[in-house]
């Protein structure tokens, strides 16, 4: 912890002076004796790093830049969605199809004009993720993927820089603090991540939209805790919310003496996290496995205008198809597939779909190895239905 | 009086929908085997080919990490508590 605290006293041995509208921003903050006027002044000094301006992202930038941390830096390289409004409550409906960064600062602005926002749109990579970590005091992982999770670890143990890491999926969620001078980090705790495919995103397993909420502010307090110096940071103990059951535990985490990163420090400098993660090989594989023949939206639509007879199998799960359907498709989740096969024509064409693509196309290698010929995969599912021919259809 | 093992939300489904299963043994990897035996497909989720923790899925007896303490080898008694906690990435 003293060493956190150096950190931020590096930057801030001649801390700044707050102005009178500032005094009064800060008024409560500002009688809470764990804060006082020297808390404020830290916190003004501060360099606080936000990797992501998404579902964590939000909560995290709007409570920080109200708490009157001086500089924000922001990572982010994305356009607002609108399926991004359900919980990335940093951008409104006016943002959609603008840069995250450039909503982020607009919105950021308004919430506390003494904040400076330092924005990098950019993807954070090996090359370039030293050099923006080093330049701040604090580093907020708020990213949505294991690469770059791994990424912000080891620049952060590299560097000497607390992680104050969260991560969520569906109802559930995780923080804690890692790579402080005697603690644990991300790596102690996941040795090595999942291969790609097994635990789905977000946008493919759904989240509930207020869990980043839970999880975000969580980590926005120990973000400021480790500027300020106060209280019990959540320096080895994961932190576990189940939003379903609304219980929250803590579990002990432990300092790994053969992580490669903390312990051992055999990680000198940043790797390949594409290739640690598994992607390069995933791609590779998908080079060299058997070819799925894929068939466009529009296509598919002229064949439906002709009259041509073929099956059409939507792989996706029940509640799904509740949302959004395609005239005509059988509902065969991919999961019961296999059993299916059996009741399924191998002599007629099928044309599979899925939302997407990704599972139609497992689909299609199913059937193939199954013995079906004729079996296609509709180019972009059923969203790409719904973009290029049948805007009535919804997008989820 | 068996231990219990609480799944994440994730993995309930695979389990009948059950977030807490009670389990039976003497160490922590005969509770996770008599678990995977009554639910085949929660088994692969829960170990690899092997029949040892996935080094992305950790376990927690009495909320302390099971790889300080022997890991399956640990040994267990009525009324202990295992968390499962598997990586997640979202944000």
């Amino acid at each position: 912890m003293t060493e956190v605290r150096d950190n931020v006293k590096s930057h801030s041995y001649n801390l700044p002076d707050l102005g009178s509208s500032e005094i009064l921003r800060y008024s409560r903050h500002l009688i809470l004796p764990e804060v006082g006027l020297d808390g404020q002044k830290k916190l003004k000094a501060a360099r606080v790093l936000v990797v992501g301006a998404g579902g964590l992202g939000s909560p995290l930038a709007l409570y920080l830049a109200a708490a009157g941390v001086g500089t924000l830096g922001l990572v982010d390289f994305d356009v607002v969605d609108l399926t991004n409004l359900q919980r990335q409550v940093l951008h409104g409906t006016k943002d959609v199809g603008r840069s995250k960064l450039q909503s982020a600062i607009d919105r950021l602005r308004d919430v506390n004009p003494h904040v400076a926002v330092e924005p990098f749109e950019v993807r954070l990579t090996s090359d370039n993720a030293l050099e923006i970590v080093e330049a701040f005091d604090v580093v907020v992982d708020g990213t949505d993927n294991f690469a770059t999770r791994y990424l912000v670890n080891d620049a952060c143990v590299l560097t000497d820089r607390p992680n104050v890491y969260g991560s969520i999926f569906r109802f559930e969620g995780q923080a804690s603090v890692f790579a402080t001078p005697d603690g644990p980090c991300y790596r102690c705790l996941f040795r090595e991540p999942p291969p790609p495919g097994l635990v789905p995103s977000c946008a493919e397993g759904g989240v509930l939209g207020v869990l980043p909420g839970l999880i975000g502010t969580i980590q926005a307090t120990e973000a400021i805790k480790l500027v300020l110096g106060i209280g019990e940071p959540l320096i080895g103990r994961l932190l576990l919310v189940d939003a379903l059951r609304m219980q929250i535990r803590t579990v002990r985490l432990r300092r790994d003496p053969e992580c490669p990163a903390c312990g051992t420090r055999e990680i000198r400098a940043l790797i390949d996290y594409e290739e640690f993660c598994g992607l390069r090989r995933a791609a590779a594989d998908e080079l060299t496995a058997p070819v799925v023949r894929v068939i466009t939206p529009l296509e598919l639509a002229a064949k439906r205008a002709r009259g041509d007879d073929f099956d059409l199998i939507d792989v996706r799960e029940p509640h799904e198809y509740e949302i959004a359907r395609l005239e005509g498709a059988r509902l065969i989740p991919l999961a019961s597939l296999g059993a299916t096969v059996p009741t399924l024509n191998r002599d007629r064409e099928i044309i599979v779909h899925c939302k997407t693509g990704a599972r139609s196309a497992a689909a299609v290698r199913e059937l193939q190895a199954a013995g079906f010929r004729n079996v296609w995969n509709l180019a972009g599912g059923i969203a790409g239905w719904s973009e290029e021919v049948d805007p009535a259809v919804p997008r989820y | 009086m068996p231990i219990t093992i609480t799944l994440p939300n994730v993995l309930c489904r695979l389990a009948n929908g059950q977030q807490t299963l009670e389990a039976s043994g003497t160490t922590l990897g005969d509770a996770v085997a008599d678990v995977s035996g009554r639910y085949p497909s929660l088994k692969p989720r829960l170990v690899d080919d092997a029949g040892n923790p996935y080094p992305f899925v950790t376990y927690y007896l009495n909320d302390e990490d099971i790889r300080f303490s022997g890991g399956f080898a640990a040994a267990i008694s009525d009324g202990d508590e295992v968390t499962i906690v598997p990586a997640v990435a979202g944000g």
